[in-house]
Protein backbone atom coordinates (compact mmCIF):
# COMPACT_ATOMS: atom_id res chain seq x y z
CA UNK A 1 0.00 0.00 0.00
CA UNK A 2 0.58 3.57 -0.89
CA UNK A 3 0.38 6.26 1.30
CA UNK A 4 1.05 9.57 1.17
CA UNK A 5 -0.11 12.74 3.35
CA UNK A 6 0.32 16.58 3.07
CA UNK A 7 3.46 15.74 0.88
CA UNK A 8 5.55 19.09 -0.03
CA UNK A 9 8.49 18.82 -2.28
CA UNK A 10 11.26 21.92 -2.62
CA UNK A 11 14.45 20.96 -4.61
CA UNK A 12 17.58 22.56 -3.35
CA UNK A 13 17.26 25.48 -5.80
CA UNK A 14 14.04 26.57 -4.69
CA UNK A 15 11.57 25.05 -6.66
CA UNK A 16 8.47 23.97 -4.95
CA UNK A 17 7.56 20.42 -7.39
CA UNK A 18 4.79 19.53 -4.57
CA UNK A 19 2.56 21.52 -2.41
CA UNK A 20 0.55 19.22 -0.08
CA UNK A 21 -0.26 15.73 -2.36
CA UNK A 22 -2.39 13.44 0.14
CA UNK A 23 -2.85 10.17 -1.93
CA UNK A 24 -3.65 6.70 -0.99
CA UNK A 25 -3.33 3.77 -3.81
CA UNK A 26 -4.10 0.53 -2.33
CA UNK A 27 -2.75 -3.17 -3.22
CA UNK A 28 -3.55 -4.91 -6.17
CA UNK A 29 -4.47 -1.28 -7.62
CA UNK A 30 -3.90 0.31 -11.45
CA UNK A 31 -3.14 3.92 -11.36
CA UNK A 32 -2.44 6.34 -14.22
CA UNK A 33 -0.80 9.33 -12.83
CA UNK A 34 -1.27 12.80 -15.62
CA UNK A 35 -0.86 15.95 -15.63
CA UNK A 36 1.13 18.78 -17.76
CA UNK A 37 5.21 18.67 -17.96
CA UNK A 38 6.58 20.17 -14.28
CA UNK A 39 3.62 19.07 -12.70
CA UNK A 40 5.54 17.06 -10.31
CA UNK A 41 4.60 12.82 -11.65
CA UNK A 42 8.26 12.26 -11.63
CA UNK A 43 8.56 13.59 -8.28
CA UNK A 44 6.24 11.47 -7.36
CA UNK A 45 7.71 8.61 -8.70
CA UNK A 46 11.22 9.56 -7.01
CA UNK A 47 10.00 9.99 -3.43
CA UNK A 48 8.64 6.79 -3.33
CA UNK A 49 11.71 5.08 -4.85
CA UNK A 50 13.61 6.59 -2.18
CA UNK A 51 15.47 8.46 -4.63
CA UNK A 52 14.89 11.85 -2.86
CA UNK A 53 13.15 12.07 0.05
CA UNK A 54 10.22 14.73 0.89
CA UNK A 55 10.35 17.93 2.53
CA UNK A 56 7.64 17.70 4.42
CA UNK A 57 4.87 15.54 4.64
CA UNK A 58 4.90 11.51 5.10
CA UNK A 59 4.91 8.65 2.87
CA UNK A 60 4.82 5.28 3.97
CA UNK A 61 5.01 2.96 0.86
CA UNK A 62 4.56 -1.24 1.50
CA UNK A 63 4.97 -0.65 5.15
CA UNK A 64 8.27 1.50 4.58
CA UNK A 65 8.02 4.99 6.62
CA UNK A 66 10.12 6.92 4.32
CA UNK A 67 10.42 9.60 6.70
CA UNK A 68 12.30 7.61 9.01
CA UNK A 69 13.68 4.50 6.82
CA UNK A 70 17.48 4.13 7.56
CA UNK A 71 19.67 3.50 5.17
CA UNK A 72 20.13 -0.13 5.13
CA UNK A 73 16.02 -0.02 4.74
CA UNK A 74 16.13 1.27 1.52
CA UNK A 75 17.56 -1.59 -0.72
CA UNK A 76 14.71 -3.42 0.94
CA UNK A 77 12.06 -0.89 0.24
CA UNK A 78 13.54 -0.96 -3.50
CA UNK A 79 12.65 -5.03 -3.45
CA UNK A 80 9.25 -4.55 -3.51
CA UNK A 81 8.93 -2.11 -6.00
CA UNK A 82 10.06 -2.70 -9.93
CA UNK A 83 10.94 0.28 -11.59
CA UNK A 84 10.48 1.27 -15.44
CA UNK A 85 11.42 4.36 -17.26
CA UNK A 86 10.38 5.91 -20.44
CA UNK A 87 14.89 4.93 -21.42
CA UNK A 88 14.68 1.67 -20.80
CA UNK A 89 17.70 1.61 -18.92
CA UNK A 90 19.23 -1.87 -20.25
CA UNK A 91 22.98 -2.91 -20.09
CA UNK A 92 23.85 -2.67 -23.41
CA UNK A 93 26.67 -5.01 -23.19
CA UNK A 94 24.64 -7.90 -21.59
CA UNK A 95 21.83 -10.14 -23.28
CA UNK A 96 18.04 -10.12 -22.15
CA UNK A 97 18.64 -13.28 -20.15
CA UNK A 98 21.72 -11.37 -18.51
CA UNK A 99 20.10 -8.51 -18.13
CA UNK A 100 17.38 -10.39 -15.89
CA UNK A 101 19.96 -11.77 -14.01
CA UNK A 102 22.08 -9.23 -13.15
CA UNK A 103 19.04 -7.77 -11.38
CA UNK A 104 18.21 -11.62 -9.85
CA UNK A 105 21.87 -11.42 -8.61
CA UNK A 106 22.28 -8.02 -7.35
CA UNK A 107 19.19 -8.99 -4.34
CA UNK A 108 21.52 -12.07 -3.98
CA UNK A 109 19.64 -14.91 -5.89
CA UNK A 110 20.73 -18.39 -6.35
CA UNK A 111 22.14 -19.51 -9.51
CA UNK A 112 19.08 -21.79 -9.37
CA UNK A 113 16.26 -19.61 -8.81
CA UNK A 114 17.12 -17.29 -11.79
CA UNK A 115 17.33 -20.25 -13.64
CA UNK A 116 14.19 -20.99 -13.18
CA UNK A 117 12.43 -17.69 -12.80
CA UNK A 118 13.76 -15.82 -15.89
CA UNK A 119 11.83 -18.07 -18.60
CA UNK A 120 8.62 -17.30 -17.05
CA UNK A 121 8.83 -13.94 -16.64
CA UNK A 122 10.45 -13.85 -20.45
CA UNK A 123 7.19 -15.57 -21.47
CA UNK A 124 5.40 -13.76 -19.55
CA UNK A 125 6.23 -10.35 -21.40
CA UNK A 126 6.16 -12.36 -24.70
CA UNK A 127 9.97 -12.18 -25.25
CA UNK A 128 10.67 -15.79 -24.74
CA UNK A 129 12.71 -16.06 -28.38
CA UNK A 130 14.65 -13.14 -27.61
CA UNK A 131 16.46 -14.54 -24.73
CA UNK A 132 20.50 -14.56 -26.25
CA UNK A 133 19.93 -11.05 -27.92
CA UNK A 134 21.39 -7.83 -27.16
CA UNK A 135 19.41 -4.42 -26.08
CA UNK A 136 20.52 -3.37 -29.42
CA UNK A 137 18.72 -6.14 -31.24
CA UNK A 138 15.72 -5.26 -30.40
CA UNK A 139 12.84 -2.88 -31.04
CA UNK A 140 11.78 -0.23 -28.72
CA UNK A 141 8.36 -1.70 -27.66
CA UNK A 142 10.91 -5.09 -27.36
CA UNK A 143 13.07 -3.08 -25.32
CA UNK A 144 10.62 -2.04 -23.17
CA UNK A 145 9.32 -5.27 -22.54
CA UNK A 146 12.75 -6.28 -21.17
CA UNK A 147 12.38 -3.56 -18.86
CA UNK A 148 9.27 -4.72 -17.26
CA UNK A 149 10.55 -8.23 -17.64
CA UNK A 150 13.72 -7.11 -15.20
CA UNK A 151 11.31 -5.17 -13.09
CA UNK A 152 8.83 -7.96 -12.21
CA UNK A 153 12.30 -10.85 -12.31
CA UNK A 154 12.99 -10.29 -8.00
CA UNK A 155 8.95 -10.69 -7.82
CA UNK A 156 7.91 -7.40 -6.41
CA UNK A 157 4.45 -6.38 -5.16
CA UNK A 158 4.30 -2.67 -6.96
CA UNK A 159 5.51 -1.71 -10.18
CA UNK A 160 6.32 1.92 -10.69
CA UNK A 161 6.93 3.13 -14.58
CA UNK A 162 7.25 6.90 -15.60
CA UNK A 163 6.28 7.04 -18.84
CA UNK A 164 6.96 3.79 -20.17
CA UNK A 165 5.89 4.26 -23.57
CA UNK A 166 7.33 7.91 -24.41
CA UNK A 167 9.43 6.88 -27.05
CA UNK A 168 6.84 4.42 -28.64
CA UNK A 169 4.63 4.60 -31.67
CA UNK A 170 1.21 4.50 -30.25
CA UNK A 171 0.87 0.57 -31.29
CA UNK A 172 3.62 -0.67 -29.45
CA UNK A 173 2.01 1.78 -26.65
CA UNK A 174 -1.06 0.01 -25.98
CA UNK A 175 0.83 -3.24 -26.40
CA UNK A 176 2.92 -2.04 -23.34
CA UNK A 177 -0.04 -0.63 -21.67
CA UNK A 178 -2.23 -4.31 -21.90
CA UNK A 179 1.27 -5.49 -20.49
CA UNK A 180 0.73 -3.63 -17.63
CA UNK A 181 -2.74 -4.73 -16.79
CA UNK A 182 -2.15 -8.04 -17.73
CA UNK A 183 0.49 -7.97 -15.05
CA UNK A 184 -2.07 -5.95 -12.23
CA UNK A 185 -3.99 -9.01 -12.97
CA UNK A 186 -1.82 -11.25 -11.10
CA UNK A 187 -2.23 -9.51 -8.27
CA UNK A 188 0.81 -6.42 -8.67
CA UNK A 189 -0.20 -3.53 -7.98
CA UNK A 190 0.96 -0.90 -10.78
CA UNK A 191 1.59 3.08 -11.33
CA UNK A 192 1.82 4.69 -13.87
CA UNK A 193 2.84 7.83 -15.22
CA UNK A 194 2.02 9.61 -18.80
CA UNK A 195 1.22 12.28 -21.23
CA UNK A 196 -0.72 10.21 -23.60
CA UNK A 197 -4.24 10.94 -23.22
CA UNK A 198 -5.40 8.48 -26.00
CA UNK A 199 -3.78 5.62 -24.52
CA UNK A 200 -5.77 6.33 -20.48
CA UNK A 201 -8.89 7.02 -22.56
CA UNK A 202 -8.96 3.22 -23.39
CA UNK A 203 -8.54 1.76 -20.09
CA UNK A 204 -11.11 2.09 -17.50
CA UNK A 205 -8.82 2.79 -14.29
CA UNK A 206 -8.44 4.93 -11.83
CA UNK A 207 -6.83 8.48 -12.73
CA UNK A 208 -4.75 11.08 -10.85
CA UNK A 209 -4.66 14.22 -11.91
CA UNK A 210 -1.78 16.49 -11.13
CA UNK A 211 -1.34 20.17 -11.49
CA UNK A 212 1.32 22.82 -10.35
CA UNK A 213 2.30 19.95 -7.56
CA UNK A 214 -1.29 19.72 -6.45
CA UNK A 215 -3.73 17.19 -6.86
CA UNK A 216 -6.89 18.32 -9.54
CA UNK A 217 -8.97 15.31 -9.91
CA UNK A 218 -8.69 11.71 -8.93
CA UNK A 219 -11.56 9.07 -10.36
CA UNK A 220 -12.18 6.53 -12.73
CA UNK A 221 -11.83 7.96 -16.79
CA UNK A 222 -9.74 10.97 -17.29
CA UNK A 223 -13.11 13.28 -17.49
CA UNK A 224 -13.42 12.22 -13.72
CA UNK A 225 -12.99 15.36 -11.19
CA UNK B 1 28.20 -13.96 2.10
CA UNK B 2 26.64 -16.86 0.33
CA UNK B 3 29.51 -19.25 -1.84
CA UNK B 4 27.50 -18.01 -5.29
CA UNK B 5 27.78 -14.64 -4.51
CA UNK B 6 31.54 -14.61 -3.65
CA UNK B 7 32.37 -16.17 -6.77
CA UNK B 8 30.30 -13.63 -8.75
CA UNK B 9 32.34 -10.55 -6.59
CA UNK B 10 35.41 -12.31 -7.17
CA UNK B 11 34.73 -13.08 -11.00
CA UNK B 12 33.58 -9.35 -11.44
CA UNK B 13 37.01 -8.19 -9.34
CA UNK B 14 39.15 -9.81 -11.64
CA UNK B 15 37.46 -8.97 -15.14
CA UNK B 16 37.14 -5.03 -13.84
CA UNK B 17 41.14 -5.72 -13.70
CA UNK B 18 41.60 -6.49 -16.92
CA UNK B 19 38.99 -4.09 -18.45
CA UNK B 20 41.39 -1.68 -18.07
CA UNK B 21 44.81 -3.13 -18.52
CA UNK B 22 46.53 -0.71 -19.15
CA UNK B 23 45.77 1.64 -15.95
CA UNK B 24 45.80 -1.64 -13.87
CA UNK B 25 49.19 -2.27 -15.15
CA UNK B 26 50.51 1.74 -13.85
CA UNK B 27 48.93 1.13 -10.66
CA UNK B 28 50.20 -2.28 -10.22
CA UNK B 29 54.15 -0.65 -11.34
CA UNK B 30 53.88 2.59 -9.37
CA UNK B 31 52.86 0.65 -6.49
CA UNK B 32 55.95 -2.03 -6.49
CA UNK B 33 57.87 1.50 -6.93
CA UNK B 34 56.51 2.57 -3.63
CA UNK B 35 57.01 -0.80 -1.73
CA UNK B 36 60.30 -1.06 -3.28
CA UNK B 37 61.43 2.25 -2.49
CA UNK B 38 59.96 1.73 1.37
CA UNK B 39 61.15 -1.74 1.95
CA UNK B 40 65.03 -0.77 0.75
CA UNK B 41 65.02 1.57 3.10
CA UNK B 42 63.16 0.23 6.03
CA UNK B 43 65.80 -3.01 5.53
CA UNK B 44 68.87 -0.33 5.47
CA UNK B 45 67.55 1.07 8.47
CA UNK B 46 67.37 -2.35 9.55
CA UNK B 47 70.65 -3.46 9.06
CA UNK B 48 71.80 -0.65 10.48
CA UNK B 49 69.66 -1.20 13.73
CA UNK B 50 71.81 -4.54 13.98
CA UNK B 51 74.85 -3.88 13.10
CA UNK B 52 74.44 -1.12 16.48
CA UNK B 53 73.13 -3.75 18.46
CA UNK B 54 76.21 -5.72 17.96
CA UNK B 55 78.79 -2.83 18.63
CA UNK B 56 77.14 -2.20 20.90
CA UNK B 57 77.25 -5.31 23.22
CA UNK B 58 81.27 -5.55 21.67
CA UNK B 59 81.49 -1.23 22.65
CA UNK B 60 83.53 -0.90 25.73
CA UNK B 61 84.69 2.03 27.49
CA UNK B 62 88.00 1.04 29.21
CA UNK B 63 88.66 2.45 32.93
CA UNK B 64 92.07 2.84 34.07
CA UNK B 65 92.52 2.26 37.62
CA UNK B 66 95.02 3.63 39.75
CA UNK B 67 98.17 2.16 40.37
CA UNK B 68 98.13 2.75 44.10
CA UNK B 69 94.82 0.84 44.53
CA UNK B 70 95.11 -2.45 46.87
CA UNK B 71 93.07 -6.01 44.83
CA UNK B 72 90.42 -5.40 47.68
CA UNK B 73 90.06 -1.31 46.64
CA UNK B 74 89.83 -2.14 43.10
CA UNK B 75 86.96 -4.67 43.48
CA UNK B 76 84.86 -2.21 44.95
CA UNK B 77 85.20 0.19 42.14
CA UNK B 78 84.35 -2.41 39.68
CA UNK B 79 81.16 -2.85 41.68
CA UNK B 80 80.70 0.61 42.50
CA UNK B 81 81.02 0.64 38.17
CA UNK B 82 78.32 -2.14 38.09
CA UNK B 83 75.73 0.06 39.64
CA UNK B 84 75.76 3.21 37.07
CA UNK B 85 72.40 3.35 35.67
CA UNK B 86 73.61 2.82 31.71
CA UNK B 87 75.77 0.22 32.45
CA UNK B 88 75.15 -3.41 31.65
CA UNK B 89 78.06 -5.33 32.96
CA UNK B 90 81.89 -5.11 33.91
CA UNK B 91 84.82 -7.07 33.24
CA UNK B 92 88.30 -6.79 35.05
CA UNK B 93 91.11 -6.86 32.61
CA UNK B 94 94.56 -7.43 34.74
CA UNK B 95 97.61 -5.89 33.17
CA UNK B 96 99.24 -8.99 32.29
CA UNK B 97 95.60 -10.14 30.59
CA UNK B 98 96.32 -6.89 28.37
CA UNK B 99 99.58 -7.36 27.44
CA UNK B 100 98.60 -10.68 26.34
CA UNK B 101 96.20 -9.31 23.89
CA UNK B 102 98.37 -5.77 23.05
CA UNK B 103 101.05 -9.26 21.96
CA UNK B 104 98.06 -10.81 19.34
CA UNK B 105 98.35 -7.78 17.39
CA UNK B 106 101.49 -7.95 14.85
CA UNK B 107 104.38 -5.45 16.39
CA UNK B 108 107.71 -5.30 15.55
CA UNK B 109 109.88 -7.32 17.34
CA UNK B 110 111.31 -4.76 19.28
CA UNK B 111 108.48 -3.94 20.97
CA UNK B 112 107.88 -6.97 21.29
CA UNK B 113 110.54 -7.93 22.92
CA UNK B 114 110.54 -4.98 25.27
CA UNK B 115 107.19 -5.80 26.71
CA UNK B 116 106.31 -5.56 30.23
CA UNK B 117 103.34 -5.42 32.26
CA UNK B 118 104.35 -3.11 33.93
CA UNK B 119 103.74 -0.22 30.90
CA UNK B 120 100.18 -1.42 31.39
CA UNK B 121 97.53 -0.70 33.75
CA UNK B 122 94.51 -2.67 35.44
CA UNK B 123 91.55 -1.78 33.96
CA UNK B 124 87.77 -2.66 34.04
CA UNK B 125 86.02 -2.89 30.51
CA UNK B 126 82.15 -1.42 31.00
CA UNK B 127 79.98 -2.39 28.34
CA UNK B 128 76.77 0.07 28.07
CA UNK B 129 73.27 -0.10 27.57
CA UNK B 130 72.73 2.28 25.32
CA UNK B 131 75.24 3.55 22.75
CA UNK B 132 73.45 6.79 22.92
CA UNK B 133 74.42 8.00 26.45
CA UNK B 134 78.27 6.82 26.27
CA UNK B 135 79.63 10.19 26.20
CA UNK B 136 77.60 10.84 29.49
CA UNK B 137 78.63 7.41 31.10
CA UNK B 138 81.97 7.74 30.60
CA UNK B 139 81.89 11.08 32.60
CA UNK B 140 80.27 9.11 35.24
CA UNK B 141 82.95 6.22 34.92
CA UNK B 142 86.11 9.01 34.91
CA UNK B 143 84.27 10.46 38.11
CA UNK B 144 84.67 7.15 39.87
CA UNK B 145 87.28 7.63 42.70
CA UNK B 146 90.10 5.28 41.36
CA UNK B 147 89.93 6.07 38.10
CA UNK B 148 92.50 7.36 36.75
CA UNK B 149 92.04 7.69 32.89
CA UNK B 150 89.36 6.73 30.97
CA UNK B 151 89.25 5.23 26.99
CA UNK B 152 86.12 5.90 24.94
CA UNK B 153 86.35 5.67 20.91
CA UNK B 154 83.15 7.89 20.65
CA UNK B 155 83.18 8.31 16.96
CA UNK B 156 82.37 4.95 15.68
CA UNK B 157 79.54 5.04 18.05
CA UNK B 158 78.36 8.38 16.80
CA UNK B 159 78.38 7.72 13.25
CA UNK B 160 76.32 4.23 13.41
CA UNK B 161 73.53 6.57 15.68
CA UNK B 162 73.28 8.97 13.00
CA UNK B 163 72.90 6.30 9.97
CA UNK B 164 70.97 4.64 11.90
CA UNK B 165 68.75 7.73 13.04
CA UNK B 166 68.24 8.92 9.47
CA UNK B 167 67.73 5.78 7.80
CA UNK B 168 64.89 5.28 10.54
CA UNK B 169 63.83 8.46 9.90
CA UNK B 170 63.88 8.66 6.15
CA UNK B 171 62.03 5.06 5.98
CA UNK B 172 59.23 6.40 8.58
CA UNK B 173 58.63 9.48 6.28
CA UNK B 174 59.05 7.97 3.39
CA UNK B 175 56.11 4.91 4.39
CA UNK B 176 53.31 7.52 4.76
CA UNK B 177 53.94 9.57 1.76
CA UNK B 178 54.68 6.10 -0.66
CA UNK B 179 51.65 4.66 1.11
CA UNK B 180 49.68 7.24 0.47
CA UNK B 181 50.44 7.75 -2.80
CA UNK B 182 49.71 4.26 -3.87
CA UNK B 183 46.42 4.27 -2.24
CA UNK B 184 45.54 7.31 -4.83
CA UNK B 185 46.88 5.69 -7.87
CA UNK B 186 44.96 2.46 -7.13
CA UNK B 187 42.17 4.65 -5.59
CA UNK B 188 41.86 6.34 -9.31
CA UNK B 189 42.55 3.15 -11.19
CA UNK B 190 39.42 1.59 -9.89
CA UNK B 191 37.32 4.92 -9.77
CA UNK B 192 37.67 4.53 -13.01
CA UNK B 193 35.79 1.20 -13.21
CA UNK B 194 32.90 2.24 -11.10
CA UNK B 195 33.06 4.97 -14.02
CA UNK B 196 32.34 3.00 -16.26
CA UNK B 197 29.85 0.40 -14.58
CA UNK B 198 28.21 3.45 -13.07
CA UNK B 199 24.87 2.76 -15.32
CA UNK B 200 25.08 -0.78 -13.98
CA UNK B 201 25.40 0.37 -10.18
CA UNK B 202 22.23 2.71 -11.03
CA UNK B 203 20.42 -0.76 -11.58
CA UNK B 204 22.05 -2.70 -8.95
CA UNK B 205 20.89 0.31 -6.25
CA UNK B 206 17.44 0.44 -7.91
CA UNK B 207 16.56 -3.18 -8.08
CA UNK B 208 17.67 -3.15 -4.16
CA UNK B 209 21.31 -4.31 -4.24
CA UNK B 210 22.65 -3.35 -0.74
CA UNK B 211 25.80 -1.20 -0.63
CA UNK B 212 27.99 -3.63 0.82
CA UNK B 213 26.86 -5.93 -2.62
CA UNK B 214 27.49 -3.44 -4.84
CA UNK B 215 31.05 -2.60 -3.09
CA UNK B 216 32.61 -5.89 -3.48
CA UNK B 217 33.87 -6.48 -6.62
CA UNK B 218 35.35 -3.05 -6.88
CA UNK B 219 37.09 -4.54 -3.35
CA UNK B 220 38.12 -7.47 -4.80
CA UNK B 221 39.72 -4.96 -7.81
CA UNK B 222 41.83 -3.55 -5.07
CA UNK B 223 42.56 -6.74 -3.31
CA UNK B 224 44.16 -8.21 -6.55
CA UNK B 225 45.93 -4.94 -7.65
CA UNK B 226 47.28 -4.57 -4.04
CA UNK B 227 48.27 -8.51 -3.91
CA UNK B 228 49.85 -8.44 -7.43
CA UNK B 229 52.12 -5.60 -6.44
CA UNK B 230 53.46 -7.25 -3.06
CA UNK B 231 54.53 -10.00 -5.08
CA UNK B 232 56.39 -8.47 -7.76
CA UNK B 233 57.93 -5.84 -5.22
CA UNK B 234 58.65 -8.77 -2.90
CA UNK B 235 60.52 -10.91 -5.44
CA UNK B 236 62.51 -7.05 -6.56
CA UNK B 237 63.17 -6.89 -3.21
CA UNK B 238 64.89 -9.90 -2.70
CA UNK B 239 67.08 -8.93 -6.07
CA UNK B 240 67.69 -5.68 -4.89
CA UNK B 241 69.12 -6.80 -1.81
CA UNK B 242 70.86 -9.45 -2.65
CA UNK B 243 72.74 -7.09 -5.32
CA UNK B 244 73.64 -4.83 -2.96
CA UNK B 245 74.71 -7.23 -0.29
CA UNK B 246 77.12 -8.26 -2.88
CA UNK B 247 78.27 -5.09 -3.47
CA UNK B 248 78.62 -4.26 0.03
CA UNK B 249 80.96 -7.45 0.46
CA UNK B 250 82.94 -6.43 -2.71
CA UNK B 251 83.72 -3.36 -1.58
CA UNK B 252 87.14 -3.19 0.39
CA UNK B 253 86.21 0.29 2.71
CA UNK B 254 82.66 -1.42 3.16
CA UNK B 255 84.13 -4.75 4.94
CA UNK B 256 83.38 -4.35 7.91
CA UNK B 257 79.37 -4.39 7.82
CA UNK B 258 77.92 -7.37 8.46
CA UNK B 259 74.96 -7.74 6.32
CA UNK B 260 71.56 -9.62 7.36
CA UNK B 261 71.04 -12.07 4.92
CA UNK B 262 67.69 -12.19 3.27
CA UNK B 263 66.86 -15.64 3.81
CA UNK B 264 67.20 -14.99 7.34
CA UNK B 265 64.58 -12.09 7.04
CA UNK B 266 62.18 -12.94 4.01
CA UNK B 267 59.51 -14.37 6.31
CA UNK B 268 58.97 -10.67 7.71
CA UNK B 269 59.62 -9.04 4.69
CA UNK B 270 57.01 -11.02 2.82
CA UNK B 271 54.60 -10.64 5.66
CA UNK B 272 54.93 -6.83 5.67
CA UNK B 273 54.50 -6.50 2.15
CA UNK B 274 51.48 -8.53 1.74
CA UNK B 275 49.87 -6.85 4.42
CA UNK B 276 50.96 -3.23 2.87
CA UNK B 277 50.20 -4.70 -0.19
CA UNK B 278 46.57 -5.33 1.01
CA UNK B 279 46.21 -2.49 2.88
CA UNK B 280 46.63 -0.18 -0.19
CA UNK B 281 44.84 -2.63 -2.22
CA UNK B 282 41.88 -2.51 -0.59
CA UNK B 283 42.09 1.19 1.19
CA UNK B 284 42.02 2.37 -2.76
CA UNK B 285 39.28 1.15 -3.56
CA UNK B 286 36.94 2.06 -0.73
CA UNK B 287 38.10 5.59 -1.26
CA UNK B 288 37.60 4.87 -4.90
CA UNK B 289 33.66 3.95 -4.00
CA UNK B 290 33.12 6.01 -1.02
CA UNK B 291 31.28 8.75 -2.73
CA UNK B 292 29.28 6.10 -5.50
CA UNK B 293 27.56 4.73 -2.52
CA UNK B 294 25.81 7.80 -0.49
CA UNK B 295 21.93 7.36 -1.50
N1 LIG C 1 16.50 17.70 -9.39
C1 LIG C 1 15.73 18.80 -9.51
N2 LIG C 1 16.18 19.97 -9.01
C2 LIG C 1 15.43 21.08 -9.09
N3 LIG C 1 14.21 21.12 -9.63
C3 LIG C 1 13.70 20.01 -10.14
C4 LIG C 1 14.44 18.79 -10.10
N4 LIG C 1 13.70 17.82 -10.69
C5 LIG C 1 12.56 18.42 -11.06
N5 LIG C 1 12.55 19.72 -10.75
C6 LIG C 1 11.47 20.67 -10.96
O1 LIG C 1 10.34 20.21 -10.25
C7 LIG C 1 9.16 20.42 -11.01
C8 LIG C 1 8.46 19.07 -11.20
O2 LIG C 1 9.30 18.24 -11.98
P1 LIG C 1 8.92 16.75 -12.39
O3 LIG C 1 10.12 16.16 -13.01
O4 LIG C 1 8.35 16.07 -11.20
O5 LIG C 1 7.80 17.01 -13.46
P2 LIG C 1 7.02 15.97 -14.37
O6 LIG C 1 5.60 16.10 -14.03
O7 LIG C 1 7.62 14.63 -14.27
O8 LIG C 1 7.29 16.56 -15.83
P3 LIG C 1 7.48 15.77 -17.22
O9 LIG C 1 6.12 15.38 -17.66
O10 LIG C 1 8.05 16.82 -18.12
O11 LIG C 1 8.38 14.65 -16.98
C9 LIG C 1 9.58 21.07 -12.31
O12 LIG C 1 9.38 22.44 -12.18
C10 LIG C 1 11.06 20.73 -12.40
O13 LIG C 1 11.72 21.76 -13.09
MG1 LIG D 1 8.72 13.34 -15.59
Amino acid sequence: MIRLKDVEKEYENGTYALRGITLTIDDGEFVFLVGPSGSGKSTIIKLLTGEIMPTSGRIIINGFSMTKISDRQIPLLRRSIGVIFQDFRLIEKKTVYENLSFAMRAVGASPRTIRSRIPYVLELVGLEEKTNQYPHELSGGEQQRVAIARALVNNPNTIIADEPTGNLDPARSLEIMRLLGRINELGTTVVVVTHERDLVDRFQKRVVMLDQGKITGDGVGYEAK
Amino acid sequence: MQRHDFTYFVHEGASNLFSHGFMSFAAVGVTVACLLIMGTFSLVAYNAEMLLKTLESEYEILAFIDDDFSAARTQQVGEKLQQLPNVKSVEFITRQEAMDAFEQRALDDYTRAHLDPNMFRDRYAVFVKDLNLVRQTAEEVRAEAGVEDVRVDEDIAGGFILVRNVAGAVSLALVAVLLVVSVFIISNTIRLTTFDRRDEIAIMKMVGATNGFIRWPFVYEGFFLGLLSSLIAFVLQWLVYAALAQSIVAADTLKFLRVVPFSDIWKPVALTFGTAGMVIGVGGSLTAIRKFLQV
